[in-house]
């Protein structure tokens, strides 16, 4: 048992920290880390985001887990997470590939025509091009396959009507990867076709979702009409559900590989400077049983990572109890963000930079968290999970399933 | 990164699984709940027999010269099948002790007797109620002579040898005491959980050597505290997941409302959230084996980690265990008791979650602040 690399990860992590000095500015270990949260989408942050994507693809660092001939470097997960290890100690851009790299382009890879292969994963893996995902509808969030938005074939094109929502950055992506019903007539599952979309259609109306914090990541996008050319496709007609689903178990993996821990030291500080009763909170031993729960917790997420990380460099491939990092870490990050404003008492209730402790950032975390808990699977679903898939637990009951989708009931029966 | 034991590692373990699967079905600790004898004393010699008892011993001791990583996996499966042995009073705590703080002579003599089995041995700190690291004990040593009550001590009944934390002058000392010596008063406790004995120890007056530099009590119990709830978190890990695999299976088997029980959602999201818990635990006590076999730094925050998080979840797994039986779990016919009780015991034996707690924010402050 050790956290020692192997030989060739030593090399490889040496390797990937000599060039990130070269081209890139170290981060400062005790600057605050700032909101995780906070969207600066600008279009200075795309540039400066596609600038390094750039950088990274010509030296040899993008995609580290694609292949060579799709652009990227025909390595091993456990490179990759090497080098986003040491690129996390710099000063990078905003992640804008995340969705593309990890869940899109593999997805590609797996059931798209030798033409989109050619077409698409070199000028994704260079960054020239921004993808986004469009999945999620107003009425199909944790069940996404009660997805209504449409489409009727005419032609070679099919014809795309209906609504996505929570599509995080439509509004800078250049294409999309969208999931449709095609067959209402089929059950629930059968009916959906996954296709290619080009963001600049005519009849594709974007708009940007004000979420509680403040920010607008999320879009909601409409269609109207909107043609796509059959060549567009990406798997057989009727089976998006499949395609859909090589989408979403690489988003489990790109979420697992990712999940950060950090701002306990952060909270610290802040219980030794908040006061109660007249003394440093971090006396009050009702602060001190949180804060060590906290720290607890904390500490498992991170030696579960270890312990993932360890089974990708054994060549193992992680499975669905990657889902713990989700399911726990999210609503500890809420947890800890609540204690440190209430922490600072009434001053907790600002959010004045120059009045709060911490410049505001503990409320800014408190606003953003909620979200966390229900992006890319609730703490519900997630729990599901573990327990079908990890547990081997009986499925829910689905009374949807087998019907053709168009008698599912959408509402309560009228009288 | 290689944060996993290795493949001999878990054959030991496996070996020690299917032994105690044999040796130690659930019938083996309900038979020392419900009868007169302190431990199961077949299983005892069992172990040593195995070579458990100083899996972490050097040969030269008397051991196995394996290592602390090898120990943990049977501590774990010792906490699997929730064997009625002294196991971690004498092969954690008093051994610990003594490779801690022992003179040579100290460990040259007893060791070998802790490694066969043929000695057990305990650690006597607490003092009645309050923290179980008690600051400032009420039994004293005085010329080599040791007077004052501990109480409970674990196994103190069934032990040969205690590890005693007595006042010395203005400071604290680990005295080693032969409890068979003439003065020492050994009584038995009605225990929460009757497969592992509790007891009280009287020391009127009885002859003793210090173990380790005179004065520095504390520093070694905190030391052999660390050691042993790593140690034993393995064992509260071993019960968790033995808990939560019984009481799936029986969630797969019960039908209501014409459904498996364990088809409902309210169970299943609380199977779900026991499963997080056992594998935080379970992370966390790899953490405190690694620290604890590499001899780190890190080993006192490793070790509250470990011992917080198995307590919690050994504790959440054995009470959601009497919860999904549903009536059955509160009979004493039924086995989930057996794991309720376990639970508890060993988190407090070693202190509670709180105190260790407490332990971690003073330990982290002194980090910060370094």
């Amino acid at each position: 048992m050790d956290f020692n690399d192997t030989a060739e990860e030593a090399a490889y992590r040496a390797k990937a920290r000599a060039w990130l000095d070269a081209n890139a500015e170290p981060v400062d270990p005790n600057e605050p880390s700032g909101d995780p949260l906070a969207e600066r989408e600008d279009d200075d942050m795309i540039r400066s985001a596609k600038a390094w994507q750039a950088k990274k693809f010509d030296a040899g660092w993008a995609c580290i887990t694609w292949p060579k001939e799709y652009g990227g470097q025909g390595g091993t997960t456990m490179q990759s997470v090497i080098f986003n290890q040491e690129q996390s100690k710099f000063k990078t851009p905003p992640p804008i590939y995340t969705i593309g790299h990890g869940m899109l382009g593999p997805t590609i890879m797996t059931h798209g025509t030798p033409e989109q292969k050619t077409k698409h994963l070199r000028t994704m893996a260079r960054g020239e091009e921004i993808w986004c995902q469009l999945f999620s509808e107003p009425a199909a969030g944790s069940d996404l396959a009660g997805l209504r938005s449409t489409a009727v074939r005419d032609g070679n094109d099919w014809v795309l009507n209906g609504q996505k929502i929570w599509s995080t950055g439509a509004h800078f992506s250049k294409w999309g990867m969208i999931v449709v019903r095609t067959d209402p007539n089929a059950a629930k599952h059968a009916g959906l076709t996954y296709f290619i979309l080009d963001m600049e259609s005519k009849g594709i109306e974007i708009r940007p979702i004000k979420q509680i914090n403040g920010g607008s990541g999320f879009n909601e996008v409409f269609y109207a009409d909107v043609r796509v050319p059959d060549s567009n496709r990406v798997g057989a007609v009727g089976d998006g559900w499949r395609v859909a689903l090589t989408t979403l178990m690489n988003e489990r993996v790109a979420i697992g590989a990712g999940s950060a821990t950090g701002g306990f030291r952060h909270l610290l500080k802040l219980a030794r400077d908040a006061k109660r009763g007249g003394r440093p909170a971090i006396e009050d031993s009702a602060v001190r049983q949180k804060l060590a729960e906290l720290w607890v917790t904390q500490q498992g997420l991170k030696y579960t990572g270890f312990r993932t990380l360890s089974a990708l460099s054994q060549g193992k491939i992680p499975g669905p109890e990657g889902s713990i990092g989700k399911a726990v870490g999210a609503p500890m990050a809420q947890e800890m963000a609540a204690l440190a404003v209430e922490l600072q008492g009434p001053l907790g209730a600002t959010r004045d930079a120059a009045a709060t402790l911490h410049e505001g950032l503990w409320q800014g975390m408190w606003l953003a968290t909620p979200g966390i808990r229900i992006a890319g699977g609730t703490d519900e679903i997630l729990k599901n999970i573990i327990a079908e898939r990890v547990l081997r637990l009986p499925p829910e009951v689905r009374l949807d399933k087998d019907m053709p989708f168009r008698d599912v009931p959408t509402g309560p029966p009228s009288k | 990164m290689n944060f996993d034991f290795s493949d001999d590692q878990k054959l030991i373990q496996k070996t020690a699984r299917d032994y105690l699967a044999q040796h130690a079905p659930l019938s083996v600790c309900r038979r020392v709940l419900e009868g007169n004898e302190r431990y199961d004393a077949a299983l005892w010699k069992g172990a040593a027999e195995m070579g458990w008892l100083g899996a972490a011993v050097p040969e030269e001791y008397g051991g196995s010269g394996l290592g602390h990583l090898e120990l943990v996996l049977i501590a774990e499966e010792i906490g699997r099948s929730l064997a009625p042995i002294p196991f971690s009073s004498s092969a954690a705590l008093a051994t610990e002790a003594l490779l801690v703080a022992g003179s040579e002579a100290q460990k040259k003599k007893l060791l070998p007797r802790l490694c066969s089995g043929e000695l057990i041995g305990t650690l006597a700190v607490a003092e009645g109620t309050g923290d179980f690291d008690v600051a400032t004990p009420g039994t004293r040593i005085e010329g080599g002579r040791v007077t004052g009550e501990k109480l409970p001590v674990s196994d103190g009944d069934v032990a040969g040898i205690a590890l005693v934390l007595v006042r010395d002058g203005s400071g604290a000392s680990l005295a080693l005491v032969d409890l068979e010596a003439p003065g020492v008063t050994r009584t038995s406790l009605e225990s929460l959980d009757p497969s592992r004995s509790q007891a009280k120890l009287g020391f009127s007056n009885v002859p003793a050597e210090i173990v380790g530099a005179s004065g520095k009590g504390r520093e070694i119990v905190s030391k052999v505290l660390d050691r042993a709830a790593v140690v034993m978190a393995f064992e509260q890990l071993g019960g968790a997941q033995r808990a939560l695999d019984v009481t799936r299976d029986y969630a797969l088997g019960r039908y209501a409302f014409g459904r498996p029980i364990a088809s409902f959602q309210a169970l299943k999201h609380r199977f779900a959230d026991l499963f997080c818990a056992i594998e935080l635990a379970r992370s966390n006590a790899f953490y405190g084996a690694w620290a604890l076999s590499h001899g780190n730094d890190e080993l006192p925050l490793a070790a509250c980690g470990a011992r917080i998080a198995a307590t919690d979840a050994f504790e959440l797994a054995a009470k959601d265990m009497i919860q999904i039986h549903g009536g059955v779990g509160y009979t004493w016919e039924y086995d989930c008791h057996l794991f309720y009780r376990r639970a508890k015991l060993l988190g407090l034996v070693l202190g509670s979650a709180s105190e260790w707690r407490e332990k971690l924010m003073t330990r982290l402050e002194a980090r910060e602040a370094a």
